[in-house]
């Protein structure tokens, strides 16, 4: 039994207690150390013991590359305002700058990580919170470089508010279920901005992902929702928005896709809903790289793809409807705000292009607005009920709904 | 040489024909800012009309106004002129008229809406001097037509097909021979059967620029290292000269040798 009184630890240079290395002995559980303003030199501080550990004015725990900087194997903790630079970099193991083993409760917001490896590692540890967190990486090859939130066998974490850049994932799942990822901006990451393997039932909402290696990869999951998120110039030679790789019963809805050299690029996944979403100046809006079925794709705009849809093969189960395409030509003589001609979003360029990729030279010449055109009015060699039956007149304003 | 293209292009200056095709840019750069609000936007579908257009006017336009002054160049013969300059100061009347109608047409509205402090600009010139070039290659194979064919039914004739050969027929025989060969490395192929149409040759240099950039990347490195540096943009613009060159070579050693 420890005192009844939580107490508060007070760290500075000019206080009794010097380092948080001693602070973190001397307490015990749910104390609060308080750390003023300076920088401390400390590596490997272990917290074994339910502690509130919050900066003043954003003092700095320098690893001094000496490997990991704290690790959390308690519940409830709480780590609060610092700035934590210079993680070891290791070939053999994943240093982090914060990573939590084993934990529940814990609540790590406002830390500011610079010159880092990985930046907060959560290791199979549920119901916490990772709030408004800078992190700023310098990652320029994949290999050696690490993520800068990264759970792994994690469930009911909130990932919210964290502003990453410049690492190689920005965020990373792996065998992670319900977790929540809202408000967070993620920017110039090397492989992905928001990376999910073997991961179920979460929540991807209003993030902005931009200039990413890709925006965000879905592989091997389940049951997902993204919503609301911005995905805009993932603009490179084999960059993308959105990747889908055997993903299954996923939710895409009032994203905004703009400026990506493709927009989605999907693979074996099946009975996903593709609504209200935006498409705006990519190169491919989606495209379809084969074994997808019973996908809808409903009240999209597509604006000024290059391509819209690109499409493998001839077999073909998904639905379009009501979207609008900003290529239709089609006339509405009812004037019920749908077109009276199908719509069909496969062009015979993009299946060119997909049998011979180096015809893409020929883009936007002539001949090929040539045989478009011909191909649109007698299909051959694209499927030919693939096509919108009700292509929408006007952009649809997705706001107002 | 100066005086005579001197006088054709104040002859043409005159004439009804540049105003109209001066006429015809300006209202088009104006429906083209009015309608879609974005300059680059618009540079695009300026594109798109550019490179088929102005091929097919250089061309019917170079042929017509050698026929038209026939008789002008005859009295010219009879003068102690050289024969090369007689022809080529002609030549460079109608290119340079054509190039003007073309600038101005395009340039002024463009200006007014702000190019020059919209990042757009470089785009926008090089559309500019592509399409300069374009108008002095396809009149400058015009008048090798014209030059070689006394029946002006003929002449027509062989230049609308070297226009339709250039513009359309030349990418779906380049289009098969892409497909045919598949199984085969085809970046050098594409290379070069690019730089050996002018057509394509100005439509992949503005693209470049444009959409196709980052769409290339899937075909391979060859591209990226050839159009992605200055060594391209250097090698795209020495063949487009040549395609000056060339004809205009022909132009001054057939009208040496031509009877009239």
């Amino acid at each position: 039994m420890t005192s009844v009184w939580a107490k508060t630890i007070t760290v500075c240079s000019s206080c009794s207690v010097k380092t948080i290395h001693e602070a973190i002995q001397q307490a015990s559980e749910g104390d609060t150390i308080l750390v003023k303003k300076g920088i401390y030199k400390e590596a490997n501080l272990k917290i074994d013991k339910s502690i509130t550990l919050i900066g003043e004015d954003l003092p700095t725990i320098d690893g001094e590359e000496k490997g990991e900087i704290i690790t959390i194997g308690a519940d409830n903790v709480t780590l609060d305002g610092f700035k934590i630079i210079n993680v070891g970099v290791s070939y053999t193991t994943d240093y982090a700058a914060v990573r939590v083993v084993n934990s529940s409760g814990f609540v790590i917001q406002n830390l500011d990580l610079e010159k880092l490896f990985f930046g907060i590692y959560l290791q199979k540890s549920n119901n916490g919170k990772v709030l408004n967190n800078t992190v700023k990486g310098e990652a320029v090859t994949e290999f050696n470089s690490g993520n800068a939130i990264h759970l792994w066998h994690c469930s009911n974490v909130e990932v919210r508010g964290n502003d990453v850049r410049n690492v190689r994932d920005g965020i990373y799942l792996e065998f992670s279920d319900n977790i929540t990822i809202t408000d967070n901006f993620t920017k110039n990451n090397v492989r992905y901005g928001l990376h999910f393997m073997f991961s179920n039932n979460n929540k991807v909402r209003n993030n902005v992902f931009e200039t990413n290696g890709a925006g965000i990869a879905l592989m091997f999951s389940k049951f997902m929702e993204v919503e609301h998120n911005v995905i805009t110039k993932n603009w490179g030679t084999a960059s993308y928005g959105l990747l889908l790789k055997e993903v299954t019963d996923v939710n895409l809805k009032n994203n905004k896709f703009i400026e990506n050299t493709v927009g989605i690029t999907v693979e074996g996944s099946n009975r996903l809903v593709y609504a209200n979403n935006d498409f705006i100046s990519n190169g491919y809006a989606i495209r379809v790289k084969g074994a997808c079925y019973e996908n809808q794709i409903i009240k999209n705009n597509f604006l000024y793809n290059s391509f819209d849809i690109s499409y493998n093969g001839r077999i073909h189960d998904n639905k379009f409807d009501n979207n609008f395409w900003s290529n239709y030509t089609g006339y509405d003589l009812d004037k019920d705000g749908i077109g009276d001609v199908p719509y069909r979003p496969v062009k015979l360029f993009s299946y060119i292009v997909n049998r011979t990729p180096e015809a893409i030279i020929l883009l936007r010449s002539l001949f090929i607005d040539l045989i478009d055109f011909s191909e649109k009015v007698s299909p051959v060699f694209t499927p030919d009920d693939l096509m919108d039956e009700n292509p929408r007149m006007k952009r649809i304003d997705h706001d107002k709904n | 040489m100066f005086k005579i293209l001197k006088y054709s292009f104040y002859d043409l200056m005159r004439s009804r024909w540049s105003y109209v095709y001066f006429a015809f840019y300006l209202l088009l750069g104006v429906v083209l800012l009015f309608l879609n609000n974005d300059l680059s936007k618009a540079v695009i579908t300026l594109m798109n009309v550019i490179i088929v257009l102005v091929p097919l006017i250089g061309t019917i336009f170079g042929v017509m106004y050698y026929y038209n002054s026939k008789e002008f160049t005859e009295l010219l013969l009879a003068q102690p002129l050289k024969r090369s300059s007689i022809f080529l100061g002609q030549y460079l009347g109608v290119a340079i008229s054509l190039s003007m109608s073309l600038i101005l047409g395009l340039g002024i509205p463009f200006v007014f809406y702000g190019l020059f402090m919209s990042n757009a600009i470089w785009d926008f010139s090089l559309l500019l001097i592509t399409g300069t070039f374009l108008t002095l290659i396809f009149t400058a194979l015009a008048f090798n037509i014209a030059l070689s064919n006394e029946n002006r039914i003929k002449g027509f004739g062989y230049a609308i097909l070297l226009w339709l050969f250039l513009a359309i027929i030349y990418d779906g025989i380049f289009l098969m021979s892409l497909i045919i060969f598949e199984d085969y490395p085809l970046d050098k192929l594409s290379l070069i059967g690019t730089m050996l149409n002018p057509i394509d040759l100005s439509r992949t240099l503005i693209l470049l620029k444009l959409d196709i950039s980052a769409l290339l990347g899937y075909t391979g490195a060859v591209f990226k290292q050839f159009f992605g540096t200055n060594f391209g943009l250097i090698v795209s613009f020495s063949a487009l000269t040549l395609w000056v060159i060339l004809p205009v070579l022909r132009i001054t050693m057939k009208a040496k040798k031509k009877d009239f």
